[in-house]
């Protein structure tokens, strides 16, 4: 087996012995606390903790499956992530083609460039072709009604759910020196530091948290969470280098960025709720809400890290 | 081999119509129905009772037959395939001059063989800005016919705003199918008041429209 494949399994092996301490933590307190199941915050834990194992089990798959693994799921996500979205816009009738078009004509097409690793279309083709062609077509039904909010939404759903989004796979076409075959480990370390950020946000503001950081956004987000929550990250995305292009030192500093970042995202996706009157973006993932409310911190760290990383270590 | 057909197809628009919609049932406090019933539903969307055919656990599902107009589902041969062989809808004549038989009279002919049925009370597709059309008498009939059967309202969210009328193409947009609590036909209940009652109890399901409601 490759070096990057015995990483791999080690990094899976790992995180299903994290996952296997936190579903046997889950079991105690729901013994100790909950045993007829009434106390929400237990239940909802455990719940939280069942989909972690049914994420990191489709994520794994999709890592040994390779490049079109990657490229599949984070294509299916980017679907269901637009399709929460979009629910919760003011579209009309005169919008449907537009539509159609982000469903199924961008979406695809920006995946596609994904795979075939064209870094000159796929970093412009939303933010340029469909940006500008989307309005185009929405403007042949003459509904100005609301004509500039309809637009400017639907461009946004597709810049976080498919633009965004599509930066973690992009992470596999980064050519760097001494790093070949490797990439899908960056990916790892992405999506490990940006999420272990918001479950020890987490549980750092579920122990110790006092302080709302943001009470009018996220009533649940406390400094203390937030602080403990970033720092740990950022110790464990150092304690990671040895999967990453970087030093220590630098895998400590690109973790507390992804992690930062993935904070406001986070608080930016929650304004968004605030704004639309809901309290989850859907139902997809058992006890976290929809799929945007655990891939918001991602979508946003993602094109971050993939231009830092770009920049700073690939030839391409 | 027609069944494994049917079958199949009736898997296929299932699966399709998840895949579009992501849909989810809320149930009531007290869960599914445990009884035969009579479904009534808000009708926006030609796929209106595939949802409520989707979310069904399947045990429900074989035993609920939509209530469709014939002049419709007797269109085409493909309409024919899909509306009486894959979902085996009780199909009634709208048209109250040319009509050969009594559309309660069929209803009643299903829910005596033990179905369960999925009723439409605005009797057509909403195509107005009003959250319901007024209920014809239909579902008061049916009620006064066998009133011993639950009704069960169900609210149907998005689903007009995933196929608008004239498209062809879906828009995946994630819709909810809101089951209430059952109610009966009150002794002595005039046919307005049991009506607006009805149409009370599907109102109260519907949800809030999100953000400023446009």
């Amino acid at each position: 087996m490759s070096a990057a494949g015995s990483d791999l399994l080690l990094l899976l092996f790992g995180v299903g012995g994290v996952l296997i301490l936190a579903s046997s933590i889950g079991f105690i307190l729901k013994q100790r606390l909950s045993p007829d199941g009434s106390n929400a915050v237990i239940e909802n834990l455990n719940a939280r903790i069942n989909a972690w194992w049914i994420m990191v089990a489709l994520i794994g798959v999709a890592f040994l499956a390779g490049r079109i693994g990657v490229v599949v799921l984070f294509a299916f996500c980017s679907f269901a992530a637009l399709r929460e979205f979009v629910t919760l816009t003011n579209t009309r009738r005169a919008d449907h083609w537009a539509l159609a078009c982000a469903f199924f004509i961008v979406l695809p097409v920006q995946y596609y460039l994904i795979a075939t690793e064209w870094y000159g279309l796929y970093s412009i083709f939303i933010p340029v072709y469909a940006f500008l062609f989307m309005p185009i077509m929405a403007v042949f039904r003459g509904d100005t009604e609301r004509f500039l909010i309809r637009i400017a939404e639907v461009q946004w759903a597709m810049m976080i759910c498919v633009f965004c989004a599509s930066h973690v796979p992009a992470l596999l076409s980064l050519d760097i020196p001494g790093y070949e075959d490797r990439n899908v480990l960056l990916i790892a370390f992405l999506v490990i530091v940006v999420q272990l950020s918001d479950v020890l946000q987490y549980v750092w503001g579920k122990l110790f948290g006092k302080t709302k950081i943001a009470p009018r956004l996220s009533p649940s987000k406390t400094v203390e969470g937030f602080v403990g929550g970033v720092a740990s990250a950022t110790l464990i995305g150092a304690s990671l280098w040895w999967i990453t292009p970087f030093s220590v030192l630098q895998a400590g500093l690109l973790a507390f960025t992804i992690a930062i970042m993935g904070f406001f995202g986070g608080l930016v996706m929650s304004a968004i709720k605030r704004d639309r009157g809901v309290k989850d973006w859907g139902h997809l993932i058992g006890g976290h809400g929809g799929l945007i409310d655990r891939l918001d911190s991602v979508v946003f760290s993602a094109p971050i890290f993939f231009h830092i990383v770009r920049f700073g270590w690939s030839l391409t | 081999m027609k069944a494994l057909l049917t079958r199949a197809v009736a898997v296929m628009i299932v699966v399709f119509a998840r895949a579009v919609t992501a849909v989810r049932a809320i149930w009531p406090d007290s869960g599914p129905p445990q009884r035969q019933c009579i479904y009534f539903a808000n009708h926006s969307s030609h796929g209106d009772f595939i949802l409520i055919w989707s979310v069904l656990p399947p045990w429900m599902r074989v035993k609920t037959r939509p209530v469709a107009g014939a002049d419709y589902w007797l269109k085409s041969r493909l309409n024919r395939f899909i509306g009486c062989d894959v979902f085996d809808a009780v199909l009634i004549e709208r048209d109250r001059e040319k009509r050969t038989q009594d559309p309660i009279a069929v209803m009643t002919g299903a829910l005596d063989a033990g179905s369960s049925l999925i009723l439409f009370p605005e009797g057509t597709r909403n195509e107005t800005e009003a959250r319901l059309l007024p209920f014809r008498s239909g579902l008061y009939n049916l009620a006064l016919a066998r009133p011993e059967i639950d009704l069960v309202p169900v609210w149907i969210d998005n689903l007009n705003r995933v196929m608008p009328k004239g498209e062809i193409v879906p828009i995946p947009l994630i819709c909810t199918v809101t089951f209430g609590e059952a109610m009966t036909l009150a002794p002595g209940e005039t046919r307005e008041a049991f009506l607006q009652r009805a149409t009370g109890a599907l109102l109260a399901l519907a949800p809030k429209p999100a953000g400023d409601g446009l």
